[in-house]
């Protein structure tokens, strides 16, 4: 029985099934012959007029149903396939999952449209007096469900029959891990035998996209969009607004097996560790973000050279990066040398509620299949930077383990190690 | 009694009632208990407001208070006053290693740049141009920060110093029963020792009554007690500002500090009803019946916002177990969203330790309760889903 249990005797938990939608399409397979070939997710936009913007470029899902019917109906959309993804491949019923749902999402606002519509459908009193008129009216709850919280997991949860009631998570950019580390903390408190979780981001609008270029975090090299996302590049200028998804089917090893499951990897370590240094900044000393990766190394069981790969936040900002490569070699030493490092925001961007989700689907594939996605547009490199950050092209690998990290505005800094095999 | 059991060391309390246990304690169990409501300023609706609350008290540097807009400073200053209750602030080793899950809508939008874009599109067909033009000249780049769901938490690590872990869960009503229900896990399992759990809800904003106005949930006209809008205009729910913020602890940790302990939290039981299929006063009885009741005449601290169905399924539900004294604070305080729950709990224990309970908060609706609350029922039905109760006890 003892290899059903980790280091500190809780359940091991088994991943069965994954699902992805990036810019790059829908599935893993679509989505593993994309990153693999080292091909750009980022792309002109054109799902809103871009006057007066300073970023015109972007890794939107454009091909979906709801893809111009708002962030709302867009992140249900994309949380959707890829938990249908992950859930057929578990061979649980994708109608009844039977598990609890964590759901990594952007906060929910009203859409322009919407308030737009609603304005201009009554002429009397002030701008909140009309809207809040016409809202009381309204005959149907659609828009109201855009506006509230909980609302896209209430759905999912209807439609996959997950078990009680679903959590909606935020830790900004980390979201995605998050949703992650609650699902494998249930099932080693033994609350369930299996759980679901996705993360999903269809919020690339007008508004998103402005509020980050006023934080002065965007890219704005529009004129050659893929090579825009250059993580560890010395001429990286900030970051490329996507959307996508992901979801992972996790389950206890002990269930997984006994019902015969194919485990594509298994959860070995969560860590996170908040910043109380600035509400964008991270500490300069990089303490949190060190302690998020040690704190995960403990979790697993594994020490500095436990580690094979390491799926990078790599956000192609200049901070970030740099705090990043000051995290890893302050924790790993003199083996950061001899690790890769990889960035899959150089490709498909940074997907922000959905990025950590998308990242440990991916780090999964890679131990699978045996092949380190590249950092793409490494063409030139930060001097102050020394990682092997598989440049331009994949590489062919035997990775055991992964250490996949998360780091968000608000401080949220989330680690995630996961491991090839149960040992 | 384990050394794992939640037991709850903190609380910090913001309504239109006041601020503190001891304000909230006087209001509430006062034989003439009157809400504070506000109902010029967003006619038709009554709001219960916030109270005057010098900010600098939990939040001491300038700078922070201006990174923030109502919502998180609301927030924000009421984890302090649970972190003060509990003899946890300003003592770095604790904060350091105290993990956090808020419950958290979104902040306030900026009102002027958003009506004058409005204003605009009456006479522009363009109008997705004109959003670009407007929001790129006109908002506030710290703005975005200040509505960041996370940042409430972000916050509560930047003024507070708590660091050992951070999540932000939303999810209306919901999100309040998860966070609780979490933050026990947590320490029942042993992951934690010591918790931050609580949300915060601004309601004086016109976006905040759009919330649920877009699915006609508000309550028109004169005021009433939340049982007892059925039938007047509107939708039942009357809301108000206000936060509620806990210390939970495992028994040993708070032992070890020498802390009061308010109560034990006991079971947390948490439910989706698909309330268009099933019958919820019957879903809400099946939590009760996991929820561990004691026998005899029970005291409950009912989150019920005034939103006719869910109100009346609960009342129902209640009714059913025969010797339940619902309490629905709501008439007071008015409903407080992501901060009910917490705040039902927060009420909850402290009936538990001032060994009394409250008066009816409504003489019609309510029944009679006398005797010292040994247990104590918390409850939050959300207005449109999600369902939560948990059982708060003397902690000897």
């Amino acid at each position: 029985m003892a290899h059903y249990h980790d280091h500190l005797g809780r359940p091991l938990v088994a991943v069965t099934g994954i699902g992805v939608v990036t810019s790059l399409g829908v599935g893993k397979t679509d989505n593993w012959t994309a990153l693999t070939s080292g091909r750009s997710g980022i792309h002109p936009i054109t799902r809103f007029p871009v006057d007066h913007l300073n970023t015109r470029i972007a890794g939107t899902v454009d091909f979906l149903a709801s893809s111009d019917k708002g962030a709302s109906a867009l992140t249900f959309e994309l949380a959707e396939k890829a938990g249908r993804e992950a859930i057929a491949e578990s061979g649980f019923d994708t109608d009844e999952f039977g598990g609890p749902l964590f759901l990594a999402s952007p906060p929910v606002e009203l859409d322009w449209r919407e308030r737009f519509s609603l304005y201009n459908a009554s002429k009397e009193g002030s701008a909140s007096d009309r809207l809040l008129a016409v809202a009381r009216n309204l005959q149907t709850l659609d828009i109201f469900e855009t506006s509230q919280f909980g609302s896209i997991a209430a759905r999912l949860a209807d439609e996959f029959g997950t078990r009680g009631l679903p959590i909606t998570l935020s830790t900004a950019c980390a979201s995605g891990a998050t949703a992650i580390q609650l699902g494998v903390e249930a099932i080693r408190r033994g609350e369930c035998d299996r759980a679901l979780s996705i993360g999903a981001d269809g919020s690339a609008t007008a508004e998103a996209l402005i509020r980050f270029s006023l934080l002065s975090a965007l890219s704005t090299q529009n004129d050659t969009p893929e090579k825009a996302s250059k993580p560890f590049s010395k001429d990286r200028d900030g970051f490329v607004l996507a959307e996508g998804s992901a979801a992972l089917v996790l389950e206890s090893l002990e269930a997984a097996l006994a019902r015969g499951a194919t485990i594509l990897g298994i959860m070995r370590g969560c860590g996170e560790k908040a910043d109380d240094f600035h509400r964008t900044r991270s500490k300069p000393d990089g303490s949190p973000a060190i302690g998020a990766v040690k704190a995960a190394l403990a979790d697993a069981g594994l020490g500095k050279d436990g580690i094979g790969y390491v799926n990078a936040h790599g956000t192609s900002t200049p901070e970030n990066d740099k705090m990043e490569h000051l995290s890893l070699s302050t924790v790993f030493g003199e083996h950061i040398r001899s690790m890769p490092v990889s960035s899959n925001k150089s490709m498909i961007g940074h997907t922000l509620s959905a990025a950590g989700a998308i990242e440990a689907a991916f780090s999964l594939m890679t131990m699978r299949q045996g092949v380190i996605p590249p950092t793409i547009n490494y063409d030139n490199p930060d001097p102050a930077i020394e990682l092997d950050v598989v440049p331009h092209r994949k590489r062919e690998a035997d990775v055991s383990t992964v250490l996949s990290n998360s780091f968000g505005f608000g401080g949220q800094n989330t680690c995630l190690v996961m491991a090839r095999e149960p040992v | 009694m384990s050394a794992h059991d939640v037991v709850i060391t903190g609380i910090g309390l913001v309504s239109s009632l006041g601020e503190g246990t001891d304000a909230h304690w006087h209001k509430l169990t006062a034989a003439d208990a009157a809400p504070t409501v506000d109902a010029t300023r967003y006619p038709p609706y009554t709001v219960h407001p916030l109270p005057e609350i010098d900010w600098s008290l939990q939040i001491a540097k300038r700078g922070d208070q201006r990174q923030m807009e109502t919502w998180q400073r609301l927030g924000t200053y009421t984890a302090g006053l649970a972190l003060d209750d509990a003899g946890i602030k300003g003592d770095e080793g604790l904060c350091a290693t105290m993990d956090m899950v808020v419950a958290a809508g979104g902040g306030e939008r900026d009102g002027t740049v958003d009506d004058a874009i409005l204003a605009a599109s009456e006479t522009r067909n363009d109008r997705e141009v004109l959003l670009n033009e407007k929001l790129t000249t006109e908002l506030r780049p710290t703005l975005f920060l200040a509505q960041l769901s996370n940042l409430l938490a972000g916050n509560i690590s930047i003024v507070h110093k708590v660091t050992g872990s951070s999540r932000t869960f939303m999810g209306e009503e919901g999100a309040g029963v998860s966070a609780v229900e979490t933050a026990a896990a947590r320490i029942r399992s042993g992951q934690s020792t010591h918790m931050l759990v609580g949300g915060a809800f601004q309601t004086e904003h016109p976006d905040m009554l759009l919330g649920y106005e877009l699915g006609g949930y508000l309550h028109r006209g004169p005021w009433k007690p939340v049982w007892q809008r059925d039938g007047a205009e509107g939708g039942g729910v009357v809301s108000g500002s206000g936060a509620a913020f806990l210390v939970l602890e495992s028994r040993e940790h708070a032992k070890a500090r020498g802390r009061h302990i308010y109560a034990q939290l006991g079971p947390v039981i948490s439910g989706r009803a698909r309330r268009s299929k099933e019958d919820l006063a019957t879903a809400i009885g099946g939590l009760l019946d996991k929820t561990s009741l004691p026998d005899g005449p029970l005291l409950a601290l009912s989150g019920a916002s005034g939103a006719h169905a869910a109100t009346a399924a609960e009342g129902s539900a209640l009714a059913q177990y025969g010797n339940i004294a619902a309490r629905g604070f709501a008439t007071l305080t008015g409903h407080m969203k992501e901060a009910q729950f917490p705040f039902a709990v927060a009420l909850a224990a402290l009936a538990v330790d001032r060994k009394a309970g409250y008066p009816a908060f409504d003489a019609q609706a309510e029944k009679r309760y006398e005797g010292i609350p040994h247990s104590v029922l918390a409850t939050a039905v959300g207005y449109h889903y999600f369902e939560g109760m948990a059982l708060v006890s003397a902690s000897d």
